[in-house]
């Protein structure tokens, strides 16, 4: 009865005009899917600020002043370097629906490397090789961190939320024994690393302040980009995401492509904080690792998994959190208010994909993989391979 | 033929418990039921005829409360009702066995018996021993109320549905598609199940596609077609004509004389010709064709384990020649996924092993043997098959990603791929907008194309097929068949996992057995193959049904 | 290296871990019945802290303990309401929504701190704990397990009713269906989604009540983040106990005594940095998952939306 049902969707009739309307109407759809929620969060938001009894378009206008005028603009785009790497490493893990929440933990264990070592390697070696070095170490750092979860994955079946959610935590424990311990600064009290000096850190953009890290980023944006769409990589992840067993049945090789993925996302993550600790804040203190993932993750959903489509949303929110540090404090509320934020955007898209959820066969924002990861990870079989 | 007891034919002359009046139901791009007017009597089996996508899931839909009607009007005992949920209608009486089964494996008889029975907050669970007691004691069997459900051989977990139906008293017993799944042996302790509940006056509807269960357990049989109520035969009708004549009736409303449209009759005409042509010509040639002696496949005393339900192989041994078309009959569940997957390489072997030309191939992974020539057409093509948001032009290539022509050094050669689908989907005439439409958006008879031309491109040397014609319609079904022949008749072998015995009959050379997840038997195709593969079904049960 | 090992030690580390652990406990055991039914709480972290807030907030007000652990109920259930309605009724994606819950929780948490106190955090009072006659005098034992809040003993009786639930009414098997294969408990009259709705809402109000339990009696305030991962902690208890509940009061007792060692080894003169202690819990989790997870049970349904007819 369902088969034929499933047919009954016929093409779009062939009429040039026809198909420019469908295509225009395909994108104000997308556009709503995208913008809405963010407007709705930013709406909601004011009403909260009203409840507490803080003005919303002063909070709001004050955003816009410490984020983008006067030059703040370009403490945006500081800001967007480490956020779009760990993007990247995100929308590459979740395309293959799989749950990486364990970036708190690869970032801060890149980052406690990167503090921790660079300040003497910057005196040992020349600069160029030292920061490179850095760089490949928090990668390398990021990637090993998502080892257990991925070889449990792959060999048990051992559901990955948990796994990284839990070494996220360990992760970051260690990353605040190390700066504690053999990091520590032992010049000073608090435990912090030493600082890289500032001519030893990554240089900047010609005529900004901007380091070359958010080049970098660009980069890795562009690279992912092409790894999904243009590679046979990028397709075997693409099916891994969209149907478990249909990969299994094509022969992918799981256990290879799942820890492949998630090396690939823990090192962007690692990337990430090394372009953090050497473009911007030169070392690190204990407890206070930044949680850019947390945030970051509704912007990948929003861009739909499409790397490129990221860079606006990451830019909007890199503008919403510099602006937004400021904004808080004179509005006297904690800066997890943006944590609301970020919050409420993600209910309202949840809810906006299901208003429009009958209309398009799978163009969700979620690859129908995601959802089923949970289960199909507990009943995997083994192949003849393995 | 005619099965009318005395009771029975008393029974016809009461009013209906059920009836539907001009019901209607409409899905996007379909018509499901179309002003359909049906009875059902108590103590008469109905039966429920028609092909795939006639409308009989959605009727069923309606009256087991799942499904609401867009038009029409229902009434039980003459007053009308509104059958709006499950719950509805078992309080109105009404049974339903699905076709795919409720019971929860996890859970016990007793436990799945219980369900829903929330009548007080304890789980009283010495009244429902009773009620089984009673109930299995009506349908006359046995039934452990501590096993667990998993565990249950199929045609017993029928029995338990049937009791759960009936749980609540129940005065209509609706059955869909119940015997997909049974031996012939289980299909005869259902006969006598339905009779005794005949016989306590019952009003029971057979749901099924399949005729000649119809003609033998039918007091009543209606036909539906596309929607709509295509013609009734009742008691007198059936016991007054000859067996042939009452097939050719049923046919002919299956498939149609009394059509809409004048192309659409030409076009039935055209389905029904071509069929019967394909028919003949398949018929014509010699049951054993040539074959060539050469061994492409061998299974040497092969075990897999089995998933869930369905069982694994064990010890299974048997060999393929090039040009051979090897027939796997036997009821679902018995092993015949495992034998697949474990031929494929999508499950391991844990004893014996499987060789390719001479050469054993445990180890290699599924891609190796995929370009070995070794091919899987799989059954389950919208769960494994294919990837429904990627396009067919990918979906084509989708065992080959990386390899060249369509991948070189790791990147897409998307004119290599474009070129190659567009000669695929005219050489296995797959009907689609273009190449890079959806896979999900296509057909059901078009997606099993695209697998098909996905599995036969780049040379093929031995190909499973799973069940390869389920759930498609007639035309579609012929294609498939006459490929798979062609394919033999070049040179290739093929290995077709069924249910459907008479399209085993029709295209194997021979035809193997499974039961249990052992291989049981070879028969030659040939007069007489068919009753002694049915023997070999039967013949390995021990003493306990089905 | 005995000395260690006195009366204070183990006093500490079991009324301590005890004490830890009670928040956990409920929160796993309002865990249990949503997997039962097939939800899975991402946003369990959420809940906790927003009945943290509520709870200390409405305990601070009123002066009443009880007040407080009502206040925190709602809080959850708050969280919850989300869950039910996105995810139960209109089918919507279970961990996308959990992480939203988590977030908000965590940061309209932080926010209302900060609004209503600023910097300073005003402290409870002590919660008024309940002796249970001579059995409370039994040495190293006696004060941890006999000498609790009410609220303590409450807790291990619903522990036990929920057991019973499980075992042996319309209702455990109705939850059990729902997660094993929502489609039978349809067909047998039950709505799914009630039964699903009210799992989840009592996972909402048991969570919201072990945190407020955390800040109320066991930290005696509230500050930011209090719950420091306890949320995805009690998913993974609940998952490993299958519907188990003394596993899930054993688990929690466990991640509790992995807490309060740290203060018991303090006192007992030995340093392990409190970092390495916090990270206990995790590794041990992990641990177990390599060991078990084989016989982690889930569901079948598990975070699957459950619509009717769907095929």
């Amino acid at each position: 009865m369902a088969e034929e049902a499933v047919g009954s969707q016929r093409g779009v009739a062939s009429e040039p005009w026809r198909r420019g309307v469908g295509l225009g109407l395909r994108l104000v759809d997308v556009l709503i899917r995208s913008v809405l929620p963010v407007v709705l969060a930013l709406v909601a938001g004011g009403i909260l600020l009203e409840i507490l009894g803080r003005n919303p378009r002063t909070f709001y206008s004050h955003i816009w002043l410490y984020g983008v005028q006067n030059g703040s603009w370009q403490d945006s785009a500081i800001r967007m370097a480490p956020l779009l790497l760990i993007a990247m490493g995100l929308t590459v893990i979740f395309r293959a629906s799989i749950w990486n929440l364990g970036y708190n933990g690869q970032f801060a264990l890149g980052a406690a490397l990167v503090a921790g070592y660079g300040p003497s390697l910057v005196n040992h070696v020349p600069l160029a090789v030292a920061l490179v070095t850095l760089f490949l170490m928090a990668t390398a750092a990021g990637a090993a961190w998502t080892l257990v979860p991925s070889v449990l994955k792959a060999r048990y079946g051992t559901n990955e939320i948990i796994t990284t959610l839990m070494m996220s935590f360990i992760g970051v424990g260690l990353a605040n024994i190390l700066v504690k311990g053999p990091f520590q600064d032992p010049t000073i009290q608090t435990p912090q690393t030493r600082v890289i000096p500032l001519e030893d850190m990554l240089p900047s953009i010609p005529s900004t302040r901007i380091h070359v890290g958010l080049l970098v980023a660009f980069a890795a944006v562009l690279a992912v980009h092409y790894l999904l769409t243009r590679t046979a990589f990028g397709l075997r992840l693409q099916v891994l995401g969209a149907n478990p067993r249909a990969a299994r049945h094509v022969g992918i090789r799981l256990p290879r492509l799942i820890i492949t993925a998630f090396l690939i996302s823990g090192g962007l993550i690692g990337a990430a904080a090394a372009a953090d600790i050497l473009g911007l804040w030169g070392y690190v203190r204990a407890d206070q690792f930044p949680a850019y993932g947390d945030a970051v993750i509704p912007f990948v959903f929003l861009a739909r998994l499409n790397a490129l489509a990221v860079v606006p949303f990451v830019a909007f929110y890199a503008v919403l959190s510099t602006g937004g540090d400021l904004a808080t404090a004179e509005a006297n509320l904690p800066s997890d208010f943006l944590l609301v934020l970020v919050g409420l955007i993600l209910l309202f898209m949840t809810m906006i994909e299901y208003l429009g959820r009958r209309r398009e066969l799978g163009g969700s924002y979620l690859t129908p993989g995601l959802s089923q990861a949970l289960r199909s990870s507990l009943f995997w079989r083994k192949t003849a391979v393995e | 033929m005619g099965n009318q007891t005395p009771a029975g034919a008393a029974a016809e002359r009461k009013a209906p418990v059920v009836e539907l009046i001009e019901i209607t139901k409409r899905y996007p791009g379909v018509v499901a039921n179309d002003g359909v007017t049906i009875a059902f009597r108590a103590g008469e089996v109905h039966c429920l005829l028609g092909e795939n996508g006639a409308g009989k899931s959605t009727l069923m839909g309606i009256l087991s409360g799942l499904v609401k009607p867009d038009a029409g009007r229902i009434t039980i005992d003459g007053k009308d009702a509104a059958i709006d949920s499950p719950r509805a209608a078992l309080e109105f009486g009404i049974g339903t066995v699905y076709q795919h089964s409720t019971l929860i494996p996890a859970l016990t008889v007793l436990q799945n018996l219980m369900l829903g029975e929330s009548r007080s907050l304890r789980l009283d669970t010495g009244g429902a021993r009773r009620r089984l007691d009673e109930l299995a004691g009506l349908l006359g069997v046995e039934i452990d109320p501590e096993e667990y459900a998993g565990d249950l051989a199929l045609g017993r977990q029928q029995q338990v549905e049937i009791i759960k139906a009936l749980w609540r008293g129940s005065r209509v017993l609706i059955l869909d598609e119940p015997t997909s799944m049974l031996t012939p042996q289980a299909f005869a302790e259902l006969e006598k199940v339905l009779a005794r509940l005949k016989e306590r006056a019952l009003a029971i509807v057979f749901i099924s596609h399949k005729l000649h269960e119809a003609l033998s357990l039918g007091d009543r049989i209606s036909v539906l077609r596309q929607g709509r109520l295509a013609g009734s035969l009742d008691g007198e009708a059936l016991s007054s004509a000859s067996s042939e004549e009452l097939r050719g009736a049923i046919i002919r409303m299956m498939f149609g004389e009394e059509a809409r449209a004048v192309e659409d009759v030409a076009e039935l005409q055209e389905d029904l010709e071509v069929v019967e042509q394909e028919h003949l010509e398949i018929a014509e040639q010699e049951p054993s064709h040539e074959v060539d002696s050469e061994t492409v496949l061998e299974l040497d005393r092969a075990s897999a384990q089995g998933v869930g339900a369905e069982l694994g192989i064990e010890d299974v041994s048997f060999t393929l020649a090039a040009g051979e078309i090897l027939g796997v009959a036997g009821v679902d569940g018995n092993g015949q996924r495992a034998l697949a997957e474990t031929i494929s390489g999508q499950r391991h072997l844990t004893d014996g092993q499987i060789l390719l030309y001479g050469v054993p191939i445990s180890r290699l992974s599924v891609s190796a043997r995929e370009k070995l020539g070794l091919r899987y057409v799989t059954d389950d093509r919208l769960g494994e098959g294919t990837v429904g948001s990627l396009s067919v032009a990918l979906n084509l290539f989708l065992k080959r990603i990386g390899q060249p022509p369509f991948w070189r050094f790791g990147r897409i050669q998307r004119g290599a791929v474009g070129r190659r689908a567009n000669e695929l989907v005219r050489e296995f005439d797959v009907r689609t907008p273009s190449v890079g439409s959806r896979v999900g958006t296509l057909s059901g008879g078009n997606i099993q194309k695209v697998v098909l031309a996905r599995e036969l491109a780049f040379q093929p040397k031995v190909v499973v097929f799973n069940k390869p014609t389920h759930g498609l319609d007639v035309r579609t079904t012929s294609a498939v068949r006459e490929t798979i022949v062609r394919l033999a008749r070049e040179g290739a072998a093929a290995l077709v996992i069924s249910t459907d015995l008479e399209e085993l009959i029709e295209i194997c050379d021979r035809i193997a057995v499974v039961s249990r997840g052992r291989l049981v038997g070879v028969v030659p195709n040939g007069p007489g193959a068919a009753d002694e593969v049915g023997q070999l079904m039967v013949g390995e049960l021990p003493a306990e049904a089905a | 290296m005995s000395e260690i090992f006195t009366e204070v030690f183990w006093t500490t580390v079991l009324a301590g871990g005890l004490l830890a652990g009670i928040p956990l406990m409920f929160t796993s055991l309002g865990e249990t019945i949503s997997e039962r039914a097939g939800v899975l709480n991402i946003g369990l972290e959420g809940m906790m802290l927003l009945g943290a807030y509520l709870g200390f907030l409405g305990a601070h007000y009123s002066d009443s303990v009880w007040l407080g652990f009502l206040t925190g109920i709602a809080g959850g259930m708050a969280g919850s309401v989300i869950m039910v309605v996105l995810c139960v009724w209109l089918g919507l994606d279970q961990i996308v929504v959990g992480i939203a819950i988590t977030l908000l929780g965590e940061g309209i948490t932080s926010v209302l701190q900060g609004a209503q106190f600023g910097t300073t955090y005003p402290r409870l009072g002590a919660t008024p704990t309940v002796s249970i006659p001579l059995l409370h005098r039994i040495p190293v034992v006696g004060t941890s397990l006999f000498e609790q809040p009410l609220v303590v003993y409450l807790g291990f009786g619903l522990v036990a009713v929920v057991g019973w639930l499980f075992r042996s009414t319309n209702i455990g098997l109705n939850l059990r269906a729902a997660g094993e294969r929502p489609e039978a408990l349809d067909a047998a009259g039950v709505s799914v989604r009630a039964t699903r709705s009210w799992a989840a809402l009592s996972t909402g109000a048991l969570a919201g009540l072990g945190g407020a339990y955390l800040s109320i009696a066991v930290a005696g305030v509230f500050t930011p983040f209090i719950t420091q991962g306890q949320g995805f902690i009690a998913i993974v208890i609940a998952m490993l106990a299958r519907g188990r509940p003394l596993l899930v009061v054993i688990g929690s007792f466990v991640f509790g005594i992995s807490l309060s060692l740290s203060d018991a080894l303090q006192i007992a003169g030995i340093t392990i940095s409190e970092d390495v202690i916090n990270m206990l819990p995790f590794i041990a989790i992990i641990v177990a998952l390599v060991l078990f997870s084989r016989r982690a049970y889930l569901p079948p349904a598990l975070a699957v939306p459950y619509v009717r007819g769907a095929r």
